[in-house]
């Protein structure tokens, strides 16, 4: 896969997470509606954002750490697992939200629901494949850099992963924020709430459908 | 059970909701007097206008045991699935939730394969209730974002006591979860829940514990004020006990809770059943002052003279006959509150607009303790009084039944209620008309109590936009 192709796969996949209702977008409506203006839905959108992006950070920094000391043939059969066995475990038992947050959170509140409701969905899971393909090259260049044996290193290989981690969760991040910020103004301002009757499907199942194929992909890819 | 588009009967808000399309059934707990040998049933009541069936039962549910005393009962889901912190859109209003108020026996019906002959599917035992939320006599439910909530008048060692409280009942497996508070304050009586989802709030109100409720009302315990009169604010998402209101000693009974159905509204209804003084019934309004809740008095009824010939022993003395408001309803706009005199037999219909200054604009007799008032359709007099009152989604369309609870029935119908359930139709206007094709005489021995409607009611969902 050529490096553009990981990118915009990067934000398909933050557009993927934007337009899930109960990713975000909904809770802004619902502020706005409550509120009785846009200012709110927009107010809503950064932390919403944040929790996510956070909740990918945790996930593409355990990855940076595991892949530094684990060897690279070991790196994917476990991937599969992880998606596989998440996206199955959905599947079977759905998903149950026992979040103390309600309808009168403010910043804090929203931050902490969103990363428990990416981290629950297994947002940053999803981009387990990409992670390998986008971070190890970053460790493999730092390599080549200082060249074989030297002292550095280590330090450098993880210098490089750092800001290519730090690239992909801003990315996504942000292309999740633009979709959020769109579908969220739009429904507020012109479609209304009656999308949800008819074009609330059940992304729950195509999330966990998304993990699964995720695994199965990169296990097919080899 | 999970599906692939939300539940069509599942609204973002009332005001979609009133665009839902009328109910063509309708689910009523019955009530069996005799205890012993046959048990309590869910009746399904065709309420199709078009149907030649109109106004019958069509089938009934017996419960597997005796002496449930089935009382009020509600759906698994409803809209507040599509709340925005807790999304559950594809789960489905498909299982009543039917607990039994004596036995502590909570009975799971499917309605989905034929809503016009539901199966019961699960039965909650009263021990694993016990065990798991330390709680009997299961009262009100609710489909809440985050599972079922239901309110229990005792505890669980079964002795009769309190306190009573909430305890949550998963939506999709049915597992007992366990009980609801962290921290009940000064909470001990419980009786109704609801919650205002706008403002994080869940409210309880107070009846009694077991002992002071099942052989009947204790005239020594309402006179010495015993029965429950405050209600209680929480943090619904905390769990957390925040703020009681007493409405003074001589308001006994402060029963149903009607929180406004608009989320960014912060008010509603309660009342309470008869005042120690002038055995008056009233309703109160709660509403936010500032940082806190204030509650205050929108409605006073007023208990009629009687020649005490014609009274049931309890109320001789008095020589009058209390209205005994023992349930009310809120219309999904949040406009016409309904509220049942059971013992003078009448329903009678506010305009609340200004929620602070309620306008009379209807009234219906039928029964009474006195009155006892003819249906057009119906030979004889009726007794019993309006009771359990729900209102059709689309404001249009009143139902009630007549019976209260069994030992209480007895207390103030000593001549034994013969049950009747009965269909209102609510004018645009304000006023209020009895359908003429719509009377539904219970079997002998059985009474009518709470009523479901098909796709959710005016009491059954709870909205998280406006």
């Amino acid at each position: 896969m050529s490096d553009a192709w990981q990118w915009l796969a990067l934000i398909g996949l933050g557009a993927f997470h934007g337009v899930n209702p109960a990713m975000g977008w909904l809770f802004a409506v619902a502020l706005g509606l409550q509120e009785g203006r846009r200012g709110a839905v927009i107010k809503a959108l950064p932390p919403i954002a944040l929790g996510h992006a956070l909740s990918v950070l945790v996930v593409v920094i355990s990855f940076t750490m595991v892949q530094l000391v684990t060897a690279p043939d070991l790196l994917k059969p476990a991937m599969v697992t992880v998606l596989i066995g998440l996206g199955g475990y959905r599947l079977l038992r759905g998903y149950r939200h026992r979040v103390r947050v309600g309808m009168r959170t403010g910043f804090a509140g929203l931050t902490l629901w969103s990363f428990l409701m990416a981290s629950a969905h297994g947002a940053g899971l999803m981009l387990l494949p990409l992670l390998l393909g986008m971070l190890a090259p970053a460790q493999l260049m730092a390599l080549s850099l200082c060249g074989p044996g030297a002292e550095m290193t280590s330090t450098i290989a993880a210098l490089g992963s750092a800001a290519a981690g730090l690239a992909v969760v801003l990315v996504h991040m942000a292309a999740m924020l633009a979709v959020i910020a769109i579908v969220g103004l739009v429904v507020f301002e012109t479609v209304g709430l009656g999308i949800l009757r008819r074009g609330w499907v059940n992304f729950d199942l195509v999330w966990a459908g998304a993990l699964i194929g995720t695994g199965i992909g990169l296990l097919l890819l080899g | 059970m999970t599906t692939w588009t939300p539940d069509p009967s599942f609204y973002p808000s009332p005001r979609m909701a009133m665009q839902a399309p009328p109910e063509r059934l309708a689910y009523v707990a019955m009530l069996n007097t005799d205890t012993t040998a046959r048990p309590d049933a869910l009746g399904v009541v065709d309420v199709d206008p078009g149907s030649s069936g109109y106004g019958r039962i069509i089938s009934r549910l017996d419960m597997p045991n005796v002496g449930d005393e089935l009382h009020h009962f509600g759906w698994n889901a409803c809209s507040s699935a599509l709340c925005p912190y807790a999304p559950h859109p594809h789960v489905e209003r498909r299982y009543l939730i039917v607990p039994g108020l004596r036995s502590s026996r909570i009975h799971i019906v499917d309605t989905k394969a034929d809503p016009a002959h539901p199966k019961i599917v699960k039965v909650i035992e009263p021990e694993q209730l016990a065990a798991r939320a330390n709680y009997s006599r299961p009262h009100t439910l609710h489909c809440g974002p985050e599972g079922i909530y239901v309110s229990a008048l005792g505890n669980g060692e079964g002795n009769g006591g309190g306190p009573g409280g909430v305890f949550l009942i998963d939506h999709e497996a049915f597992d007992v979860l366990g009980q609801w508070e962290i921290d009940r304050g000064p909470q001990f009586l419980s009786y109704d829940l609801w919650w205002h989802l706008g403002q994080d709030t869940m409210i309880t109100s107070e009846w009694g514990t077991p002992d002071m409720i099942e052989d009947g009302l204790n005239p020594e315990l309402l006179l010495g004020a015993k029965y429950g009169r405050r209600v209680h604010f929480w943090d619904l998402h905390r769990r957390r006990h925040r703020q009681s209101i007493d409405l003074g000693p001589e308001y006994q009974l402060a029963l149903e809770l009607r929180p406004a159905h608009d989320p960014t509204k912060a008010h509603g209804f309660m009342n309470a059943v008869v005042n120690l003084k002038d055995l008056s019934s009233s309703i109160w309004l709660w509403h936010r002052d500032g940082g806190q809740w204030a509650m205050r008095k929108v409605i006073d009824i007023p208990a009629e003279p009687a020649d005490p010939d014609q009274l049931p022993p309890i109320l001789k003395g008095f020589k009058a006959v209390p209205p005994l408001v023992t349930d009310i309803d809120l219309s999904l706009d949040d406009r016409w509150l309904y509220v049942s005199c059971w013992g003078t037999g009448e329903m009678q219909r506010y305009d609340v607009s200004d929620p602070f200054r309620p306008k009379l604009t209807g009234s219906v007799r039928l029964g009474g303790i006195v009155g006892r008032s003819r249906h057009p359709s119906a030979e004889g007099e009726l007794n019993g009084g309006p009771q359990m009152v729900e209102v059709s989604r689309d404001g249009k369309r009143v139902y009630f039944t007549n019976s209260l609870y069994r030992s209480w029935d007895e207390q103030f119908y000593p001549a034994g209620i013969k049950s009747w359930m009965v269909k209102l139709d609510a004018s645009p206007e304000g006023g209020l008309s009895i359908d003429e094709r719509f009377f539904l005489r219970f079997d002998d021995g059985f009474r009518g109590h709470q009523i479901r409607l098909e796709g959710g009611d005016a009491s059954s969902d709870s909205y998280c936009y406006p």
